[in-house]
């Protein structure tokens, strides 16, 4: 075991998973963390907790680990590279293991221009395939980046984020296996909607074999409206939503939207467990919390399995 | 070169407001040809400080010197020009960072009767090219360990918006950077060189930690020479 997550633990034994996100708030209420949290027990296996997202400040990522771990749920905390150098990473990853956090996302991070400090200087000490390289250095070697020995163990399950809707397509596939090479454990991608250039990437990642390298999940949010995806589709980096989702999402009618939202989601799930090499799914129902109960439900995949 | 753009003339105007002889010094090399600090520059800002101060009433002498280099000695040694420089009250120097504090720190090292004020009137702004007419582009961020051997001769240091080594990331959208519409994605642009060169392959295997300590992270820099030093 690498880390003996639970999230490990059950892509060890070969279940699907179901991963979830949670974002801290933007300050001190705890009270925030706890509601969002008990949304989510017992519908995934376990929960992201991002790391000043979209580069607005939030409670640190680790502190929120640790209440979701208080909470009784099992974190995977972003790290992100925009944030901090090599020292503070390293030194922020033995804090988060020491509070028993066991599984982390290795991210760039979004520029700071999109964020409330545009005014911020930004670090990028390292990128994110080379944080996953340190982090295994850290766990498989006992060492840090200059090779002095980590007093104490260090075990973490290492994911990172890839996005097959960014550009140039044909690369997508080729920075995975990098990704795969600097060590990663597991990956979650970017949000999916076309689901015809997924499918033509999942061939490609089965025809190289990486689903055999490390697990992935296939990224999930659902839309709650046609401006929430219009939205989405000009403003995210690196989403595309295709016009047949918009306009089935339009021609839900008045008041049923977000239930074909999640109608298609449902969808989504269910030809993600049929889909070669796809090990899981990544749910990010973004400040949607309180459906991720029905969202699980509705696609058949509670109870949760135990390990 | 280096590029830089000339502060806007109202922060101009405060900054040598309090000055009744003020010298609009150019710079002949970078700044000149980018269009920021050559002699038309300068020949245009001393009328506008003219006109300005002269609308309000205000008696103020301006004038404008060039020299060919303002970060090297040799081109400000002139006496007739040192005579100059004494005899004004704040020197707006149209030079880069560079040239702004090695004129400041020659004309006080030189001249010892008073000591001589220098403030910039541009503000550097990166090292780059010129693209097309009217069009300048950042291209390198002298960070001390080129790497331009390895990316198709596109820099990801100083092109990429995270500096990334092992790019592209995944707001590479359309050849375009997330931060904007505007900018290319570098590492888009090093991946189609490198499928034109067919060594695309030279980017697959991982490219380990920078050391930084060739760049600004390790400390104001220095180059000492000492074959040419003797």
């Amino acid at each position: 075991m690498k880390s003996g997550s639970n999230l490990e633990k059950l892509l060890e034994k070969g279940e699907f998973v179901i991963t979830g996100e949670l974002g801290p708030p933007k300050g001190t209420d705890v009270e925030v963390v706890k509601k969002k949290a008990a949304l989510l027990k017992g519908n995934v296996d376990a929960v992201n907790i991002t790391d000043n997202q979209t580069a607005i400040v939030r409670m640190s990522s680790i502190v929120t680990s640790k209440i979701l771990i208080d909470e009784g749920l099992e974190p995977t905390m972003q790290m992100v590279a925009r944030d901090r150098n090599r020292l503070a990473m390293m030194s922020d990853l033995f804090g988060a293991s020491a509070l028993g956090i066991k599984n982390m996302l290795c991210l760039s991070g979004d520029h700071q221009s999109f964020g409330n400090h545009p005014e911020a200087k930004n670090v990028f000490d390292i990128d994110s395939i080379q944080m996953i390289h340190m982090v295994k250095t850290m766990r498989d070697e006992n060492k840090v980046i200059c090779g002095d020995e980590i007093e104490g163990d260090f075990k973490m399950f290492i994911g990172a984020a890839s996005n097959p809707f960014a550009d140039p397509f044909q690369y997508r596939v080729h920075r995975l296996a990098k990704k795969i090479e600097a060590g990663v454990d597991f990956i979650q991608t970017q949000c999916i909607y076309d689901m015809k250039r997924f499918r033509e990437f999942m061939k490609q990642v089965v025809d190289m074999g990486l689903h055999e390298k490390c697990k992935i999940l296939a990224g999930i949010t659902p839309l709650k409206s046609v401006g929430m995806a219009r939205y989405m589709a000009a403003n995210v980096s690196g989403i595309i939503i295709p016009q047949d989702i918009i306009s089935r999402l339009r021609g839900a009618g008045k008041g049923k939207v977000a239930d074909e939202g999640i109608k298609i989601t449902c969808e989504q799930i269910q030809e993600m467990k049929e889909m070669e090499g796809i090990a899981g799914v990544h749910l990010m129902a973004i400040e949607w919390e309180h459906k991720v109960a029905e969202i699980t439900k509705m696609a058949g995949v509670i109870p949760r399995p135990k390990v | 070169m280096i590029i830089a753009k000339r502060k806007p003339f109202e922060e101009i105007k405060e900054s040598v407001k309090d000055y009744k002889k003020i010298m609009v010094l150019g710079c002949g090399t970078c700044v000149a040809i980018c269009q920021a600090g050559g002699e038309k520059e300068v020949e245009i800002l001393v009328s506008e400080l003219k006109l300005a101060f002269g609308n309000e009433g205000k008696k103020v002498d301006v004038n404008e010197e060039l020299v060919i280099r303002q970060c090297d000695d040799e081109f400000m040694a002139d006496p007739m020009f040192l005579e100059k420089i004494k005899e004004v009250d704040i020197i707006l120097s149209m030079a880069c960072g560079v040239g702004v504090q090695h004129a400041c720190n020659f004309f006080n090292r030189i001249i010892t009767e008073k000591p001589v004020r220098v403030i910039p009137g541009l503000n550097t702004t990166f090292m780059g090219a010129n693209i097309d007419i009217g069009l300048w582009e950042e291209r390198c961020l002298g960070c001390g360990d080129c790497v331009l051997e390895k990316t198709g001769g596109i820099c990801p240091i100083a092109r990429c918006a995270k500096s990334l080594l092992n790019g592209p990331c995944g707001g590479s959208s359309d050849g375009k950077c997330e931060i904007s519409k505007d900018t290319d994605c570098a590492w888009h642009l090093i991946i189609e060189r490198l499928e034109a060169l067919g060594q695309l392959e030279r980017i697959k295997p991982v490219e380990m930690y920078k050391d930084w300590r060739s760049s600004y992270s390790g400390g104001p820099r220095k180059i000492i020479r000492e074959d040419l030093r003797i």
